[in-house]
C-alpha cells in the first residue's frame, strides 16, 4: 500500500513543524526522511501514524484518505526511537500486544510471535522483560512488535540511533533485508545521512519543515539541488568556496581558477562546492593551500588545509605524503563540482562546470 | 564518608539522637503498658489487668460501641481510598495527557483550593449536607472528605502519569488500542506501585480523620473511632485514663499494621510510578 502526503502541513501554535510537504512512498518502497533535529521529519512520521492530526493537506493510504482515522485503526507498524517497550510485560507479551487486541486464538498468537522472533533471532529472550535486555535486543523486540501484525505500512522513527556503531550497521542491513522480504511500504526517519543513504530506495531531505529534496541516494550525492542538501550529505562534508563569475571565468580571492563551460551563467556571487574526494594534491593545480592537519583514516588520509580564509578537506590516497605547514597545490575535478547561488543556495549548475 | 565523624563524635551524635527520639518511644511504650495496667501513678503502671479493654465486650455507658465505631472508621477509610483512587486516577490521566479548555485554570485552582484549611468551610458544609439530607450519614462525610482530599491526590497521581514516556502510550495506540484501553492495559499497570502507595496514604488519612466526623456525625451509631476516642478523653466528670489508653492502642493498631505490611510500597510514592 502506498503512502501519499498531499501539501501536508502541521502547525503547533505559531510553529510550523511540517510545511506543505508532498511525497509518495510507492508500494513496497523504503523512503527515508533525513534532516537535522527539529526539521519536522519525526512530526511527518507521527502524522502518518495518526498520532498528530494534520493542520492542512491530506494523507492517503492507497486511495483512502486517512486524515481522520485514529492511530489504532490505521494498522501501521511503528517503531519508536526510544523503542517504547512496555516495561511491565515480558518480551513475548510485548510482541503479542498488537495481536491481543484482535482477540486471536492463543495458538495463532504464539505461532506469529515465534515467527517474527525467529526472523530477528530473539527467540531465547521471549520470557524476559525489556529491562533485562541489551539495547540491541530491545531494538529487535521493538521491530518484532511493529512487524507482528504484518502491517501494510511500516514507520520507523530513528530506529538505530541508540545502538553502537557496529550493531547499527548489522541492524541496518537486517531491516533492509526484512523490508525487502516482506515488501512493506516503509517510511524511515533518520538524522544520520549514512544510515538514510544506506537503507533507502529514495531519500527525502527536510529543512525547517520543508521537503527540499526527494531522490535516490546516488542522485542526492552527485546532484544535490541546494547548498543545504550538499552540506548535509557526505562525510567528510563538502568544501565551499565563495567565488565570482564574470566573463565566463570563475575567480576565487581575485584569482581566476577556472573557465566556465557553456551555457554561460549570470554575473555575480556563487558558492563553489567541491567534495573532498574531488580534490587532489598535485604538482600543478588550480588552488593553493597550506596543510593544517593530517588525519589518517586507514584506507585514506584526510588532509585539512587552509586556502585563504577557507578550510578545505581533501580526501587523498593513503600514500600521499604531506607535511604540516607545507604549501600544496590542489587539482580540482571540475566535471564533478557544484555551483550554488550565493544568495538562494540553489544549485546554479549541476553536473560539473567545466570539461 | 565512613570516617567523616571521629568515633567519639559519632557517639555524641547517636546519644543526641537517642535523647531526641526518646519521648516518642517512651510515649508509645507507656501507652501499651498502661493499657494493660490496673492503675498508674504518674508514669508508673501497677499490676496487670484487662479491665481497661472492657470496651471490647461491652458497650461503654453513654458512648458508642467500639466495634461499631471501628466498623464505621474502616468503612470510611476504605471507601474513601477506593473512590480517591478511582476518580483520581482518571482525572489525573486526563490532566496529564489531554488538552482541553480550562486545563491550566483547573490545575492551578486545585492547588489553591487545597491550601484553604477545611475548618473554614465547616459551617457551609454542615448547611449543605443538612440540605441534602446527608447530615449525620457516613456517605455525607465520605463525600466531603473526598472533595477535600482529591485535589492533592490528583496532583500526586498526575505526577505518576507525567513520568510515563509519551512514546509508550503512542506505541500502544499504533498497536491498535483505543485511548481508554491504552489507559487500562498500559498506563495503569505502569503506575500501579504509585497508585498502591497513594491508596494506603488515603486509607490512613481516612482512618485518622477526626474533625469532619466529629462535626458531621453526631449520633452514636455513626461515630468513628477517632470521635469515640475524643469523647472518652474529654469526659467531663472524670476521665478513665486506663480506658483511654486501651482504646488508643486499639485505634492505632490497624494503622500500624497497614503501615508495617506495606511500608516498602509506600516508599514508591516518592520514586514515581514507573520502574524501567
Amino acid at each position: 500500500m502506498r503512502i501519499v502526503f498531499e501539501h501536508l502541513t502541521k502547525r503547533f501554535g505559531a510553529v510550523i513543524a511540517v510545511d506543505d510537504v508532498s511525497l509518495t512512498v510507492g508500494e513496497g518502497e523504503l523512503v527515508a526522511l533525513l534532516g537535522p533535529s527539529g526539521c519536522g521529519k519525526s512530526t511527518a512520521l507521527f502524522l502518518a501514524a495518526g498520532l498528530y492530526r494534520p493542520s492542512a493537506g491530506r494523507i492517503l493510504f492507497g486511495h483512502r484518505v486517512v486524515n481522520d482515522v485514529p492511530p489504532q485503526d490505521r494498522g501501521v507498524g511503528m517503531m519508536f526511537q526510544s523503542y517504547a517497550l512496555y516495561p511491565h510485560l515480558t518480551v513475548f507479551e510485548n510482541i503479542a500486544f498488537p495481536l491481543r487486541v484482535k482477540r486471536l486464538p492463543a495458538a495463532e498468537v504464539s505461532r506469529r510471535v515465534q515467527e517474527v522472533a525467529a526472523l530477528t533471532g530473539i527467540t531465547e529472550v521471549l520470557r524476559r522483560r525489556p529491562g533485562q535486555l541489551s539495547g540491541g535486543q530491545q531494538q529487535r523486540v521493538a521491530l518484532c512488535r511493529a512487524l507482528v501484525k504484518a502491517p501494510a505500512v511500516l514507520l520507523l522513527d530513528e530506529p538505530l540511533s541508540n545502538l553502537d556503531a557496529r550493531l547499527r550497521e548489522v541492524t541496518r542491513a537486517e531491516i533492509k533485508r526484512l523490508q525487502r522480504e516482506l515488501k512493506i511500504t516503509t517510511l524511515f526517519v533518520s538524522h544520520d545521512q549514512a544510515e538514510a543513504l544506506g537503507i533507502a530506495d529514495r531519500v527525502g531531505v527536510m529543512q525547517s519543515g520543508r521537503l527540499v529534496a526527494l531522490m535516490t541516494p546516488g542522485e542526492l550525492y552527485d546532484h544535490p539541488p541546494s547548498r543545504f542538501v550538499a552540506e548535509f550529505i557526505g562525510t567528510p562534508p563538502m568544501n565551499f568556496l565563495p567565488v565570482n563569475v564574470a566573463d565566463g571565468r570563475i575567480t576565487f580571492d581575485s584569482v581566476v581558477i577556472c573557465r566556465l563551460s557553456a551555457p554561460p551563467l549570470p554575473l555575480g556571487g556563487y558558492v563553489l562546492g567541491i567534495r573532498p574526494e574531488h580534490l587532489r594534491v598535485a604538482v600543478q593545480g588550480d588552488l593553493q593551500a597550506e596543510v593544517m592537519l593530517v588525519e589518517p583514516t586507514g584506507r585514506e588520509v584526510l588532509i585539512h588545509a587552509a586556502c585563504g580564509q577557507v578550510h578545505l578537506r581533501i580526501l587523498a590516497d593513503a600514500q600521499t605524503r604531506v607535511a604540516l605547514g607545507q604549501r600544496v597545490r590542489l587539482q580540482v575535478e571540475w566535471e564533478r563540482v557544484h555551483l550554488f547561488d550565493a544568495e538562494s543556495g540553489q544549485a546554479a549548475r549541476v553536473g560539473g562546470i567545466a570539461p | 564518608m565512613p570516617d567523616a565523624v571521629a568515633p567519639r563524635g559519632r557517639w555524641a551524635v547517636v546519644l543526641a539522637l537517642v535523647i531526641l527520639s526518646a519521648p516518642i518511644i517512651v510515649m508509645y511504650g507507656w501507652l501499651l503498658l498502661a493499657s494493660f495496667s490496673g492503675s498508674t501513678t504518674g508514669l508508673v503502671p501497677h499490676g496487670f489487668a484487662l479491665e481497661n479493654w472492657r470496651f471490647l465486650w461491652t458497650t461503654l455507658p453513654n458512648q458508642a460501641n467500639a466495634w461499631v465505631a471501628a466498623a464505621n472508621s474502616l468503612t470510611f477509610a476504605v471507601v474513601l481510598a477506593g473512590f480517591e483512587l478511582c476518580i483520581g486516577s482518571m482525572a489525573a490521566y486526563a490532566l496529564s495527557r489531554m488538552n482541553f479548555p480550562g486545563r491550566g485554570v483547573f490545575l492551578s485552582s486545585t492547588i489553591v483550593l487545597h491550601s484553604f484549611p477545611s475548618v473554614t468551610l465547616l459551617i457551609a458544609i454542615f448547611l449543605i449536607l443538612r440540605f441534602l439530607g446527608l447530615y449525620d450519614q457516613l456517605v455525607g462525610v465520605i463525600l466531603v472528605k473526598l472533595a477535600l482530599d482529591l485535589p492533592l491526590g490528583i496532583w500526586i497521581m498526575k505526577g505518576f502519569y507525567d513520568g510515563v514516556p509519551w512514546d509508550i502510550e503512542a506505541a500502544a495506540l499504533t498497536d491498535g488500542y483505543s485511548r481508554i484501553r491504552v489507559w487500562w492495559r498500559v498506563m495503569l499497570p505502569l503506575i500501579k506501585p504509585g497508585l498502591f502507595a497513594f491508596g494506603i496514604f488515603a486509607f490512613l488519612s481516612g482512618w485518622n480523620e477526626f474533625l469532619l466526623p466529629y462535626v458531621l456525625l453526631p449520633s452514636q451509631g455513626s461515630q468513628t473511632l477517632s470521635v469515640l476516642m475524643a469523647g472518652l478523653a474529654g469526659e467531663e466528670r472524670f476521665a478513665d485514663y486506663g480506658l483511654v489508653t486501651a482504646l488508643a492502642v486499639f485505634y492505632i493498631l490497624p494503622a500500624v499494621l497497614v503501615f508495617g505490611l506495606t511500608q516498602k510500597y509506600l516508599l514508591q510514592i516518592f520514586s514515581g510510578g514507573v520502574k524501567g
